[in-house]
């Protein structure tokens, strides 16, 4: 590589150095410390993330690689790219309060959600799989230890052991695949690869044996059935924003990778998996709906939610095309300010040492906190997939590119379980507005929670009531990435 | 593609010479060595005196970060021995791409550094 290419691939993955640079920048401030510490560091980061936004938005206007072909700027990353840092960003917002009542205020913590974020980065625009799997390692050992931030708390520790055990072996069994393809194709840039795919016969068994791996691997990233039984522990024992934060930025990332290897680039691959992807999102859909209506802890219901969800994100990559990839990445941007917005209030109700989980914790919220209990009712109607909020048309949207693409009857029991799912979101509702409660929630909503939760209230409320923009930029997003 | 995998052929050959290698090793002791046990035989050796306790004991903590810690500078020297061999092939890139690096090491010596991860006490 010459000079010239040299600056024009720093250029181009400018953003993933700012935010890099932000977390080293942050490290290193954190080693003094000083009053005020937390917010400080707070605000680097978000002044970071708004560079590095702005950034993406400059190298959007001319789409390109680098890297020799290894990385790209494209419609399809730059979509993603603003939801990562739409979700990191509303998870440093609600950190502050959540460490500070657990007594875990450290500076490493922001390091670790602009490490974990650089890596989501590179993977969704990663062009090789070389490079993607070295983003999601990367965002995974930083979710690891954010997973553990809480040292004192055994379920924090435990969660992060299993964690790291589970995701060492799905890494191990996505690398097998990766390894595979590059056994039969002779290189690891997804360009060329799909082109000496081409050649090779679907019915290869060699092939079917990489693509069951690369399936696996991937499924095992999003928490699909049957292999989510990391997911509930995980996120009952994570710390509340960073709960929030996997099941957002790391779940948009993850489906980032499924959509640019399933449907853009080895879409040749189709016929060996459709028929069991197609068999896992029925059970996703089924095993979250129901595994959710008995929790009584609220971050193991949204978890169960949150497979639940994963499976109508696979909904939508069966639909596949220009239409199935648009309604999956509106469904994410929709999900993304939901939950992150439920977790604000989640934020709001903890008392330190993991008290204030209990869904019982949420009855009489409407008498004692009317403000919060609307924005929770928004937030968990709009997760139900209630009109007129924006979770209504993320379903509707990811239904009606099912429906075209001629998979009614999947459509069909789709809309079944997710009647189901609507009961364990109305009972948190039946609470907050029903219920008494003698020791009624006390809790000031401190400025940065003030915000996260405006920003998340009105994306839930605006893409309700604008459905049909925010699907045209979606959509317009994905035609960039299929192109 | 052909051609690609017979690159890997020396693995193979390696993979399966080192594997042999160690099988018979194993089998040639079980068929050919004397066997004649008894307790003082059998029993932990020590240096010639009694042994003090298990060998299954607690084991410091300290001592995994600081191998944690030394794999990450040895990873350095393998990456900087190929690195300094070819010096003279390599262009700017090569060497600001190792400067990068070698930066990046430094925010996280200075890290452990000032964390106290080298003290032992």
């Amino acid at each position: 590589m010459d000079l010239t290419q040299i600056t024009s691939s720093v250029l181009a993955s400018g953003p993933e150095i700012i935010i890099i640079l932000g977390a080293c920048v942050a490290l290193m401030l954190s080693l003094v410390p000083r009053p005020g510490q937390g917010a400080l560091l707070a605000g680097l980061s978000l002044v970071m993330i708004a560079l590095a936004a702005a950034m993406s938005l400059t190298l959007a206007q001319n789409p390109q690689t680098a890297y020799g072909g290894m990385f790209v700027n494209d419609g399809f990353s730059t979509f993603f790219k603003m939801l990562l840092y739409l979700g990191t960003a509303l998870t440093i917002l609600i950190s502050d309060r959540y460490l500070g009542t657990e007594d875990a205020a450290k500076g490493e913590y922001y390091v670790l959600l602009l490490f974990a974020l650089s890596g989501a980065m590179i993977m969704v625009s990663g062009k090789d799989l070389l490079i993607i799997y070295v983003g999601l390692e990367l965002q995974a050992l930083s979710i690891y230890v954010l997973v553990g931030f809480l040292t004192t708390n055994t379920r924090s520790n435990e969660a992060a052991l299993k964690y790291v055990i589970l995701g060492a072996f799905s890494s191990g069994l996505l690398l097998f695949g990766l390894s595979l393809l590059y056994g039969l194709t002779g290189t690891t840039q997804l360009e060329a690869m799909g082109e000496a795919l081409d050649s090779v016969e679907t019915s290869s068994p060699l092939l079917a044996l990489a693509t069951v791996f690369l399936i696996v691997g991937l499924l095992f990233k999003v928490g699909a059935v049957p292999f989510h039984m990391w997911v509930p522990d995980i996120y009952e024992g994570a710390p509340s924003p960073v709960t929030g934060f996997m099941s957002t930025v790391g779940k948009v990332a993850a489906v980032a990778v499924i959509l640019r290897l399933l449907i853009q680039d080895l879409a040749m691959l189709d016929p060996i998996w459709r028929g069991s992807v197609e068999a896992v999102a029925v059970l996703t859909l089924a095993a979250g709906s129901f595994a959710a209506l008995v929790q009584t802890n609220i971050k193991r219901m949204l978890a169960y939610s949150s497979i639940a969800h994963g499976g109508f994100l696979l909904l939508g990559l069966l639909a596949g095309g220009s239409e199935g990839l648009a309604s999956v990445m509106l469904y994410l941007l929709i999900f993304t300010v939901t939950n992150l917005g439920l977790f604000a209030v989640i934020v709001l109700l903890n008392r330190g040492a993991g008290q204030g989980e209990n869904i019982q914790d949420f009855s009489g919220l409407a008498k004692s906190q009317p403000g919060v209990a609307l924005m929770a009712l928004v937030f968990l109607l709009s997760l139900a997939g209630i009109p007129p909020t924006g979770g209504f048309f993320a379903k509707f949207y990811v239904l009606v590119a099912l429906v075209d693409a001629g998979f009614v009857l999947l459509a069909v029991f789709a809309v079944l379980l997710s009647a189901i799912a609507a009961w364990f979101y109305l009972r948190v509702i039946m609470l907050m507005y029903m219920e008494q409660n003698d020791q009624p929630a006390v809790f000031q909503v401190s400025p940065a929670i003030g915000w996260a939760l405006i920003v998340t209230f009105t994306g839930t409320v605006l893409t309700g009531v604008l459905p049909a923009w925010f699907l045209g930029v979606s959509k317009a997003a994905a035609t960039a990435g299929l192109g | 593609m052909e051609e690609m995998l017979r690159e890997y052929l020396p693995i193979l050959v390696f993979l399966a010479v080192a594997v042999g290698l160690g099988i018979v090793l194993i089998l040639a002791a079980v068929v050919l060595a004397v066997r004649n046990p008894d307790p003082e035989k059998v029993s932990a050796y020590e240096c010639g005196f009694n042994a003090f306790d298990d060998a299954r004991m607690k084991f410091d903590v300290r001592f995994y970060l600081v191998s944690i810690l030394f794999i990450i500078f040895d990873l350095e020297i393998a990456f900087l021995f190929p690195w300094a061999v070819g010096f003279k092939d390599i262009s700017m890139t090569g060497f600001w791409s190792m400067m990068v690096f070698l930066g990046v090491l430094t925010i996280g010596f200075a890290y452990e550094w000032k964390k106290g991860a080298l003290e032992w006490e």
